[in-house]
């Protein structure tokens, strides 16, 4: 299919259909907005599934589009620009679907994968907890089996969306007494449940898009584990490495917007003829434009096994720059930065001034990315 | 032409990719393992008039000139490519001069007899020219040293240019020279004319040669004057853009070759019982030289790909991007290396200190990074 067709497609369905009862979702939603219209971004969840717009990345033969990298890439650009709402199915389309799809039983995929498809069933991930943060395979939270069902005893924190959500994916020590990554099972587990009490964290800005997830004797058929019990730590971590897709790189569209805005009230309040803030702006722009190569040229070596270079720093990059035009943009604004605003650009700017503070602690803090640069690209000693 | 403006830009395309061909490849060994044997920042200079008929024979310095004139026309991702291992080795030869800035002025502001007239020797390398424009290689019309009158049917150039890039192994030179009406031309003088006098001088960075060159009263013929008129301001501006650029991949090599150093020297250096690079204090370092040298790297690479397509406004603020990316990390990575080393990173003995002042020149020519950065501030704040 035509790049440019695809686009204009992609374009003209969300002028369509982001509009009437989803107009107020525009630029809405999303890390540092999730508490915005959470019922209709789900109903909008809907709408996308009812466009033909989730599983892009999918093998037809599991309900996808099966689209090459380019055009999930353009969708995902697209839906941006239009000013496309956070989505709520992230987690289930573009981590759990890929690794069901991979490591999954038939069963498995053609038990979870609809509800994903359909906008319907959300998920979030139970990986981290309190004294398991970077070192991630310090984990303590059990499970084992029991009248021919699993039983989990634990806590997870940082759970994103947890308060959304239908399933949760849980890594959990299957093997008493087992250390590091062995012994660990990766389960499948529904949320309603007597078992399970998610308490919602607040964080910086108020608001609570992370959660504690208490599992007390909680259950899940014996058919949720994927891998073999024992094997989870290979299933989390392929898990992860689905996590650099098209999406990830579609963020720099959201980047471009925030960007703008700050050049937007940078010029109506005259902050645009301070010298420094200009040469700021200036490096915040080159900044990202390093970031749009960067990323072209992960894709261009997409089909690379090894660890390239370009893919070990992404992160790293992308959150500290992400952190440093939160700060710019509170700078920008000056003392009207003080004031919780119901302007769009205003309080766009303040999430991520706070939220930014997040980005260079999740999914590997910037310490982590350091390590795994200097590890696996640069092949230092541990 | 692709003009790049940030607010509606399609971001990411498969066709801007930057992946090396089968020959770009080859170009790039070849230039690295030469380069690795040959490369003379250590040598006499005495040694370098032999090592440029080497790069000739390889035919480096064609590689940009179109075929109509002698030369390989490839393009600026090949020349991207040499410079960077040039860079990594820290090169002393005319190429940045000759090649990058003398050819590129030629083919984008030079009128067509001048340029087949003087294409075809600086393709082969049997001549070597250098470029004068405003102090540090800055396309300033008002700020241009040499001035420039009529003289009956040709023309006559007075004022000095007090640091001009391979000055002294140069045997000719273009030279931008302003009237006293404030318009300007590009003049063609030999390194031998008469009233020419060339002074040679003391450098930190003894892999970058200045000479003074001082104009008293150096008298042209009529075809000295080498550019298109309505080209000179657009392809002088171009001629510095894209110099930056190629600079910039420059100092990536740079900046390559400081992180490579440090992370075998730290891997061989014991101390408390280990190597020091398994401490993280020191892999840290080393992971944030590589992060900034890879975002810079991405982005010259990415840019080498697009810069014959792209308009004016496009080109100045990609050239941006690479300039301000490439000088902070190689900046960056040089000041590291020698942190790095240790006491011995201090010494004369080992190369860090080489790059370190490479470094150093690099941000000083061309504009420097506070210049392109407010040229870009003006692009994004200040339109209409």
């Amino acid at each position: 299919m035509n790049e440019k067709t695809f686009r204009a497609e992609v374009a003209g369905w969300m002028t369509e259909h982001l509009t009437g009862e989803f107009a107020c979702l525009r630029h809405r939603g999303g890390p540092g907005d999730e508490e915005a219209f959470p019922a209709l971004r789900k109903a909008w969840e809907q709408e996308l599934a009812s466009g033909g717009w989730i599983g892009l990345s999918w093998p037809e033969a599991h309900g996808g589009r099966e689209l090459p990298l380019s055009l999930q890439l353009a969708f995902h650009e697209e839906y941006v620009r239009a000013g496309g709402p956070g989505r709520t199915g992230h987690i289930g389309e573009t981590l759990l679907a890929p690794t069901l799809i991979a490591l999954g039983t038939p069963e498995q995929q053609r038990r979870f994968l609809p509800g994903i498809r359909a906008g319907r069933e959300f998920w979030c991930q139970g990986y981290s907890e309190p004294g398991a943060g970077s070192d991630l395979a310090a984990i303590t939270t059990r499970c084992w089996q029991e009248d021919g069902v699993w039983r989990i005893q634990g806590q997870k924190v940082w759970t994103s969306l947890a308060h959304e959500s239908e399933w949760i994916f849980v890594l959990a020590r299957s093997t008493p007494g087992s250390v590091g990554r062995e012994g660990l099972t990766f389960l499948l587990v529904p949320l309603a449940q007597d078992g399970i009490e998610i308490q919602p964290i607040r964080q910086m800005t108020g608001e609570a898009e992370f959660n504690a997830v208490f599992f007390d004797g909680a259950k899940t058929d014996a058919g949720c584990v994927v891998g073999a019990p024992g094997d989870g730590w290979r299933v989390a971590m392929a898990l992860l490495g689905f996590e650099r897709g098209a999406s990830t790189l579609g963020q720099q569209m959201h980047f471009i917007h925030e960007l703008q805005l700050v050049v937007d009230v940078a010029r109506g309040n005259g902050a645009a003829r301070d010298p420094v803030v200009r040469q700021r702006i200036a490096d915040a722009w080159i900044g990202l434009e390093g970031l749009r190569h960067n990323a072209t040229r992960m894709l261009s070596s997409a089909e690379s096994s090894r660890p390239r270079p370009e893919t070990l720093i992404y992160k790293y990059a992308w959150s500290n720059w992400h952190r440093d035009l939160g700060q710019l943009a509170m700078d920008v604004l000056g003392a009207a930065g003080d004031l919780r605003s119901d302007d769009d650009a205003v309080r766009r700017l303040q999430q991520v001034f706070f939220f930014s503070r997040a980005d260079t602690i999740y999914a590997g803090t910037n310490e982590i990315q350091l390590n795994i640069i200097a590890e696996r690209a640069l092949a230092m000693p541990r | 032409m692709v003009s790049d403006k940030p607010q509606t830009g399609t971001i990411l395309t498969m066709e801007n990719g930057v992946l090396l061909s089968d020959e770009q490849l080859v170009l790039q060994e070849t230039a690295a393992s030469f380069l690795a044997e040959f490369g003379n920042a250590r040598k006499p200079p005495s040694e370098d008039g032999e090592l440029w008929r080497r790069l000739c024979e390889l035919g480096w310095p064609a590689v940009q000139v179109p075929e109509e004139f002698d030369g390989l026309g490839l393009g600026a991702v090949e020349l991207a490519l040499l410079m960077e291992e040039m860079g990594r080795r820290l090169l002393r030869s005319p190429f940045l001069a000759s090649v990058v800035l003398a050819q590129t002025a030629l083919l984008h502001a030079a009128d067509a007899s001048a340029r087949a007239r003087l294409l075809p020797g600086l393709a082969t390398g049997e001549r070597r020219a250098t470029l004068i424009l405003a102090p540090g290689m800055v396309w300033a019309p008002a700020e241009l040293p040499i001035r420039v009158r009529r003289d009956g049917a040709g023309w006559m150039l007075d004022g000095s240019a007090l640091q001009v890039l391979d000055g002294d192994s140069a045997d000719l030179a273009f030279v931008a020279a302003r009237f006293d009406d404030g318009s300007a031309g590009l003049f063609e003088v030999g390194a031998d004319a008469v009233g020419l006098e060339r002074v040679p001088l003391s450098v930190w960075d003894e892999t970058r040669p200045q000479s003074a060159w001082h104009f008293r009263g150096v008298r042209l013929e009529a075809s000295g004057r080498i550019d298109t008129p309505q080209l000179l301001d657009p392809g002088l501006a171009r001629t510095v853009a894209v110099g930056a650029l190629h600079l910039a991949a420059e100092q990536v090599g740079g900046a390559a070759q400081c992180l490579d150093l440090s992370v075998a020297y730290t891997k061989e250096r014991l101390q408390f019982g280990r190597p020091i690079a398994s401490f993280q204090a020191v892999k840290h370092r080393c992971a944030e030289m590589m992060v900034k040298l890879e975002t810079a790297r991405s982005a010259v690479r990415g840019i080498a790909a697009r810069v014959d397509r792209l308009d004016d406004g496009a080109l100045q603020r990609d050239c941006a991007v690479a300039r301000v990316l490439a000088t902070d990390a190689y900046r960056f990575c040089a000041q590291e290396a020698v942190q790095l080393h240790g006491g011995v990173g201090f010494t004369w003995e080992y190369d860090p200190q080489l790059h370190f002042k490479r470094a150093q020149w690099g941000s000083g020519w061309f504009g420097g990074a506070s210049a392109w950065r407010e040229q870009v501030a003006a692009s994004l704040l200040d339109a209409a």
